[in-house]
């Protein structure tokens, strides 16, 4: 079946699979997670370098840019202020204007304050950036986000790292409804059915860390999730049935032997 | 003279420029952003601008994060 290709800003990605770089055990794992997962861009933090041990290996070591596009994330950041100079460091560091936006609002769920990524967008998008906001599965934000000039919304599935699955899959439904811009389910994933979850109700694309890097076998899972975006989204395109209330008999009432014909 | 590097004190002996600084810390210029007094550095800059006295310099670059 024919897809149309995932397109964000411009840029065409051949995976509708986005996956983070974080926990993973070393980075040998995470190269091969990379590998098995089939994605194309991959999510990277933008931090200090240690300046007191400078042993430690490079992360970009580990990643092939000739085939991974690199997004910097403003994770941690509480302020539009801070999310936005640590957008523009990670700018300089890379060799995009993309960003994964992030404006944390709370420290135990680690929710977005909408406000702020808000601010925070209108800025960088008048800066020329790429903005891609993690923001709550509301709808009215996501509108509101998009109006400011994001490339793509990325919903929360669930808080980020809990392996929850997707909470509210309506309101994913109607972000989708809504938006003129590709939706991406990002944090919540736990396992397969989950990613798999997330496109069937039409989210153009995953983004996940944890459930891959945090798997037993982060290789294996990488490898399932590969597989549950594609599944995913083809249910998608080929439409589901309607649920209905009682059995409807796949083989045929006619013929049953034993039968008297009438 | 004292900067304060990525948060800390750090002592060097005279100005210097950005390049200087990264190779004095064995850091590859190519993989990090540099920000100097709250303005960050383009990298083709590095080699003109000069750090001293009380400035505050902030070295990043990327790590795992999702």
């Amino acid at each position: 079946m024919n897809d149309t290709p995932f397109v964000i800003a411009g840029r065409t990605f051949l995976s509708r699979l986005i996956i983070g770089t974080g926990k993973y055990s070393s980075h040998a794992v995470m190269k091969r997670a990379h590998e098995a997962s089939g994605a194309d861009m991959v999510t990277v933090a933008v931090r200090r370098v240690n300046i007191s041990d400078r042993s430690r290996e490079s992360l970009l070591d580990y990643i092939d840019t000739s085939t991974m596009f690199i997004l910097p994330n403003t994770a941690g950041c509480y302020t539009a202020d801070e999310a936005i100079r640590t957008a523009r460091l990670g700018r300089e560091a890379g060799l995009s204007n993309w960003v994964k936006l992030e404006v944390i609002g709370d420290e135990r769920t680690l929710f977005p304050d909408n406000e702020a990524l808000i601010e925070a967008t209108q800025v960088l998008v008048r800066e020329g950036f790429v903005v891609l906001p993690y923001t709550n599965d509301d709808p009215i934000a996501c509108r509101k986000l998009q109006d400011a000039g994001a490339a793509a919304v990325m919903p929360l599935g669930a808080p980020i790292g809990s392996g929850l699955g997707i909470q509210n899959p309506n309101n994913i439904r109607i972000i989708r409804e809504f938006a003129r811009v590709p939706v991406i389910v990002d944090a919540g994933v736990g396992t397969a059915s989950d990613a798999a979850i997330a496109m069937e109700l039409g989210a153009d694309g995953v983004l996940m860390n944890t459930a891959i890097a945090g798997a037993d076998e982060p290789v294996a899972m990488a490898t399932a999730m590969k597989h549950a975006v594609i599944a995913g989204r083809l249910a998608y395109l080929a439409g589901r049935i309607p649920r209905k209330m009682y059995a409807t008999a796949s083989s045929p009432v006619e013929g049953m032997v034993g039968r008297l014909t009438t | 003279m004292e900067i304060t590097l990525n948060g800390e004190p750090y002592e060097i002996d005279h100005p210097l420029t950005v390049v200087a600084l990264l190779e004095r810390l064995d850091i590859d210029a190519r993989r990090v952003a540099v920000e100097h007094n709250l303005t960050i550095i383009k990298r083709h800059r590095f080699p003109d601008v000069v750090i001293g006295n009380g400035d505050q310099i902030e070295i990043v670059n990327f790590v795992g994060g999702g």
